[in-house]
């Protein structure tokens, strides 16, 4: 494997999830003195700060960058803020890794949070009928839950899942959240009381579905060197970062369109959008899935966690739920998937989802994961995806 | 009191209350490319400079690609009477032969997910999303094709 390109992972930190009642920028705080503690730095040592935003928090959300420097104390350190809609969290450490791979900063803290109000997301206010986010509420009243309902029942419709399948993933998810103190649910779930959990969007039921949190999550990145230099001399490394787009034409009906680009004029791509993410970043890596020690993806729902399966390469087209049943992505498994306990134990705190799973990526790699721990993890990968077409995955080795 | 028809979308349908209902989409003159909702100042296929984006009609029917249901009331801008007893609406995403891509939209009033199979055959009707004081506002449905029809 190259490394090259590596950047290493100082310090890794986060504000539990959960409905807390307060403001973003103190999860943040919390999540990024969290992250400077772990990596053995003083807050004036960081010379760029990146913030990953939100559009919860009013002006402070969209500058979230300078939102948390403040917070944290003005010490003059260059600033980025960057959204990305789920993929916030990505782009912001990706820009973190082109400053210090380009020499404008030695180390970088990145953190992404957000506070979430109840049920379902809705898009900005005002009347705004040039923005598909705000149409598809207007004329279709098509929730996220929605899209993630069509999914569900297309994979029905093709593979033969059923909802006993989906209910696996979320008992899976449950076990290894509740071994996690950082997730708002911990206790297990039974696929009994998934059954028994209203329908939301059929066939997906309430617990099929991700919450929506408050959580904040934050890391410390820096160049190998300075990682030396300051001691550690075997760290979690970043090898890759996706950061991709959809190619035209996009044949899978995404959030938040209306309907998909037509396939008239040219042919989609043999990959969809999402197994383009995560080929990407293996590419960038120079591994595939077969060096896998485990993944977090973004379960949105129960059964977008079966379709990663596929987009990431651990089983072929259509297989995902005879992974599920076979325990391979459980703790224990072949190729453990959301040990942290994924969105199912989580909720989505937006911006602070993509740090988080590298976070998880981080403790694991490390051997510091406690209960959840996957014996020997050395390579792991996230995979996320955005809102209006941004991948997000990240791969971390040690 | 006499309401006005208007569409919740200006130029995404026909006004046609019958069958010459349609979609209005949007088709580029130099590659062929099929816009809905409809772009009118630039093609979007990369390997296209087009600049010609001319109006037209969609096929009406298509094949059920999935379905879903809302069966909690979904945020504004979303309309509904706060009094009314809340009803689950049908969702379906139909697949167009010809134009090859996918639309989404309501099932007519009383089509419940029960009703739907992937691969089933549907038809584009007019439809009501809401009324209040003055105004109709109309939009498309997805209704099943009767078997035979």
């Amino acid at each position: 494997m190259s490394g090259a390109g590596d950047i290493a992972v100082l310090g890794a930190g986060m504000h539990p999830w959960g409905k807390w009642g307060r403001s973003f920028v103190e999860y943040g705080t919390v999540a990024a003195r969290a992250a400077l503690a772990d990596a053995g730095l003083d807050w004036p040592d960081v010379r760029s700060v990146v913030g990953a935003a939100t559009v919860r928090g009013g002006y402070p959300g969209y500058v979230a960058g300078a939102t948390f420097a403040r917070a944290l104390g003005w010490q003059g350190a260059r600033v980025t803020s960057v959204y990305a809609a789920c993929a916030s969290g990505a782009q912001a450490i990706n820009t973190a890794r082109a400053q210090i791979l380009s020499g404008m900063a030695e180390v970088v803290l990145v953190v992404g949070a957000d506070a979430a109000p109840k049920g379902f997301f809705a898009p900005a206010g005002g009347e705004r009928p040039d923005d598909p986010d705000w149409l598809r509420f207007r004329v279709l009243g098509a929730t996220n839950p929605a899209y993630f309902g069509l999914y569900a029942r297309r994979r029905m419709a093709l593979h033969g899942d059923t909802p006993d399948d989906f209910a696996r993933v979320k008992v899976k998810n449950a076990a290894a959240g509740a071994l996690n103190p950082y997730a708002r649910y911990r206790k297990a779930v039974s696929a009994e009381e998934v059954a028994a959990s209203a329908v939301v969007a059929d066939p997906l039921r309430l617990l099929d579905i991700c919450a929506t949190s408050d959580g904040a999550a934050a890391l410390v990145l820096c160049g190998m060197d300075y990682a030396r230099r300051h001691g550690a001399v075997d760290p979690v490394r970043i090898r890759a970062v996706s950061t991709v787009t959809p190619t035209y034409p996009n044949t899978v009906l995404d959030l938040p369109d209306i309907a998909t680009d037509s396939a008239v004029a040219a042919e989609p791509s043999p990959y969809s959008f999402r197994a383009s993410i995560a080929r990407a970043a293996y590419e960038e890596a120079g591994i595939g899935p077969e060096d896998l020690s485990l993944a977090e993806v973004y379960d949105l729902s129960t059964a977008l966690e079966l379709e990663w399966y596929e987009d990431l390469g651990l089983c072929g087209a259509g297989e995902g739920a005879k992974l599920v049943r076979e325990g391979v992505t459980a703790l224990g498994g072949r190729v453990p998937v959301n040990a942290s306990g994924g969105l199912a134990s989580f909720g989505e705190a937006v911006p602070a989802q993509a740090i988080a799973q590298v976070c998880e990526l981080t403790w694991q790699l490390r051997g510091t994961a406690g209960e959840r721990q996957i014996d020997g993890a050395r390579t792991g990968i996230t995979a996320n995806q955005g809102l209006f077409g941004h991948g997000s995955s990240v791969i971390a080795v040690r | 009191m006499t309401r006005m028809r208007t569409p919740v979308v200006a130029g995404w349908f026909t006004e046609a209350e019958d069958e010459g209902f349609r979609l209005l989409g949007t088709r580029c003159s130099a590659c062929a490319s099929v816009f809905f909702p409809r772009e009118d100042s630039f093609c979007r296929n990369p390997g296209c400079a087009g600049r010609e984006l001319t109006e037209v009609p969609l096929s009406r029917r298509g094949r059920v690609w999935s379905y879903t249901d809302g069966r909690y009331r979904p945020p504004a801008p979303y309309v509904f009477d706060p009094e009314a007893v809340w009803q689950p609406y049908t969702l379906v995403a139909v697949e167009l032969e010809a134009e090859r891509m996918v639309v989404l939209g309501q099932a007519v009033p009383g089509v419940t997910t029960a009703d739907l199979a992937v691969g089933m055959e549907v038809e584009v009707v007019p439809g009501v999303l809401n009324e209040e004081a003055g105004t109709t506002w109309t939009t498309w449905h997805w209704r099943p094709v009767e078997a035979g029809a």
